[in-house]
């Protein structure tokens, strides 16, 4: 465990420094925070046959991404209606911003697990985010193949 | 002490309308005493991104469940939930939720295995209180404390078990997953790919009705008369049968048990809350596969 957690990316790290901190409804509200600032994809940015469902979560929510070889960009969008599904995005794609390929693929894939959530959320409800990190990964090495 | 039943004529012919209350009359007895209002949901967050005024968030899955066996709280689990969320056993209970009301069927049926007397959905649930842009608030009620008795939970009734399952055979189940997961095309929900079970298909005998064919397109309960021919003439069921459903991990067939026991009125309906994920990978339980119900071991 303490070696996955050294390994996380300094904004990764302060996004689990941040939710630690807090007891476990806090962290519900910070979910909802991340919830609340999923940034909004403008219309014509992505295109539709570019997104990409994420069948791991119960609700509608689909990613693309835009990698080159110097920075991966994560696009989300969830509805207002799934707001714990938005706010696993949020995490995502605030704290992969400005990262190149190869560190978001050496994010570990247990990060959803490193955040404290598991009791105020549920292990269930976790795996939604776990499936749209290996998401993102699988689509970086896609779009740079 | 109970509330009046919701006298809407629209919930009249089912066989317990007392079960069911319309959005209207909610409105109307928001601040009435002895109403306790309960949200639950699937997604762990809507309820924060506000509610029906007045409404208590109860999480299904972190404050029904034990957290390490796999089962729900025990009495005094119950009776000190409901004391920290300020609900007395004689309160008479609204539980409204989003997805058709899955969740809020499925804490209703937990209630009920504590024998809370009063116990009502919100028909159409959140969806349909939403969409006739009816109040919603984040404001966090403040419930005082209450007193509530530690009640052992009664299995017997209206929960089975996988031994239950095995010894009904002969008498009516039913299935209320997808056509895919009956027939064992997949083990698991389209989008809930973390939930399968080791085999796929269904119960031996058990015949398919998912559940969404008793829901209307805004999340309310179909009419009586529809549910009878769903159901009573569809599938050969009768008033006086003992019927067992499940699905995956016994929410969806929570909504199903729902509308056999208080809106047909069949004598005795059980869930069986191990459902698929425990049936689908249990050792030498019978399975069939396809779409048709198959033959009793």
């Amino acid at each position: 465990m303490g070696d996955t957690v050294a390994a996380l990316p300094p904004s990764l790290q302060a996004i689990r420094d941040d939710f630690l901190a807090l007891d476990v409804p806090d962290r519900l509200q910070l979910l909802l925070e991340f919830s609340d600032s999923l940034p909004e994809v403008p219309e014509g940015l992505v295109a539709s046959d570019e997104w990409e469902r994420v069948e791991e979560c119960q609700s509608p929510v689909f990613i693309s991404v835009d990698a080159t070889p110097d920075v991966v960009v994560v696009h989300a969008t969830a509805p207002a209606e799934a707001p714990t599904t938005r706010g696993f995005a949020s995490i995502l794609v605030h704290g992969l911003r400005g990262m190149t390929p190869e560190q978001v693929k050496a994010v570990p894939a247990d990060f959803p697990l490193l955040l404290g959530l598991q009791n105020a959320v549920s292990m269930l409800r976790l795996r939604g985010m776990s499936g749209m990190l290996w998401r993102i990964k699988r689509q970086v090495d896609e779009s740079l193949s | 002490m109970s509330l009046p039943a919701d006298p809407s004529p629209e919930l009249a012919d089912y066989a317990n309308p007392e079960r069911l209350v319309t959005t209207a009359w909610l409105a109307d007895n928001l601040s009435s005493p002895g109403l306790a209002i309960v949200e639950s949901n699937e997604d762990v967050l809507l309820y924060e991104t506000g509610h029906i005024p007045g409404a208590i968030k109860v999480d299904w899955h972190t404050e029904l469940n034990d957290p390490v066996v796999r089962d729900y709280v025990d009495g005094a689990g119950f009776a000190a939930l409901m004391s920290r969320k300020g609900i007395s056993r004689d309160d008479t209970v609204v539980i409204y939720g989003d997805k058709s009301n899955w969740w809020a069927a499925y804490a209703l049926w937990v209630f009920t295995l504590f024998g809370h007397k009063d116990v009502r959905l919100l028909n159409g649930g959140r969806d349909a209180w939403v969409a006739q842009g009816r109040e919603l608030t984040k404001e966090l009620p403040t419930r005082p404390a209450s007193s509530y008795p530690a009640v052992e939970r009664n299995d017997s009734e209206i929960r089975a078990f996988k031994e239950d399952v095995l010894g009904h055979f002969g008498k009516p189940m039913i299935d209320v997953r997808s056509p895919e997961e009956y027939s064992g095309e997949r083990t698991h929900m389209p989008a809930y790919p973390e939930e399968g079970a080791l085999r796929g298909g269904h119960i031996p005998t058990a015949r398919s009705v998912p559940w969404a064919k008793a829901a209307a397109e805004d999340g309310t309960f179909k009419p009586h008369a529809a549910l009878v021919e769903l159901y009573l003439e569809g599938q050969g069921i009768k008033a006086s049968d003992d019927v067992i459903t499940y699905c995956r991990i016994g929410e969806r067939s929570s909504h199903t048990w729902f509308v056999l026991k208080y809106l047909l009125g069949v004598d005795s309906v059980r869930n069986y809350d191990g459902s698929w994920t425990e049936w689908g990978s249990a050792v030498r339980v019978p399975i069939a596969t396809g779409d048709e119900p198959g033959v009793a071991p």
